[in-house]
């Protein structure tokens, strides 16, 4: 009932979702990420830890699975390189009841926002940056505490 | 010791792996940043701010005062911006 992936193909939408589904539950709250296009940039690359990475993911969908009543938690991430509008981290939930499914669906991106192991390089024009962490991703994963 | 780095701390230092032995006087996270910044101009850029780096001992997070214990993997990184 937990999936968990960290990978460079693109994220199928109506794989992942079917998938969650499938679990019997009366309702899944699902979560997409977008590649922002602001300021410019033309393209996005994810770094990440191996081994780490998919061990905070599996953590975080077993914290989920005590906390809440769940039937599915599914975290998939991409990494390498993407551009503007492609899907870069979808989580899901399938639960009995809505607010399990919608709270945990929170609580799986403002953690994993604050806990796994990414880095995302920021491609404008000719030079890139490093994307900088932001408070407001600290608070957001605090409510949870 | 294995030494792991991420993102721009991977670029000052120009390699992403490299198999270290820290003297017996470095017992922590921060000892090992202060190490590590004299081991060349590369090591010295990424440790320049030790209160921009985050790290993790055998893939899980740790606090700077962390001591280093028996370590096998030692990662040092910025903060995570994921998702």
């Amino acid at each position: 009932m937990i999936r968990v992936s960290v990978d460079s193909a693109p994220i199928e939408l109506s794989v992942e979702v079917a998938a969650l589904e499938e679990r019997g539950a009366g309702g899944v709250a699902t979560f997409t990420g977008l590649v922002r296009g602001d300021d410019g940039v033309t393209a996005l690359e994810l770094e990440h830890y191996p081994g780490m990475t998919e061990a905070v993911l599996i953590d975080l969908a077993e914290a989920a699975t005590s906390r809440w009543e769940l039937l599915g938690v599914t975290i998939v991430h991409r990494v390498g390189i993407m551009t503007p509008g492609e899907r870069i981290v979808f989580v899901g939930a399938a639960a009995h009841h809505r607010r399990e499914a919608l709270d945990a669906c929170a609580y799986l991106i403002d953690r994993l926002k604050t806990d796994a192991p990414f880095w995302k390089r920021e491609q404008i024009g000719e030079g890139a940056r490093w994307v900088e962490a932001r408070a407001s991703d600290g608070d957001a994963a605090g409510r949870w505490l | 010791m294995d030494l792991l780095y991420f993102a721009w701390v991977r670029e000052r230092i120009g390699t992403g792996q490299e198999r270290l032995d820290p003297p017996e006087a470095v017992v922590n996270i921060a000892d090992l940043i202060g190490w590590l910044a004299t081991l060349s101009p590369g090591h010295a850029e990424a440790m320049r701010e030790p209160e921009r780096l985050r790290a993790a001992i055998d893939q899980r997070f740790v606090p700077l005062d962390a001591p280093l214990g028996n370590a096998r993997e030692v990662a040092l990184f910025p903060p995570v911006t994921g998702g």
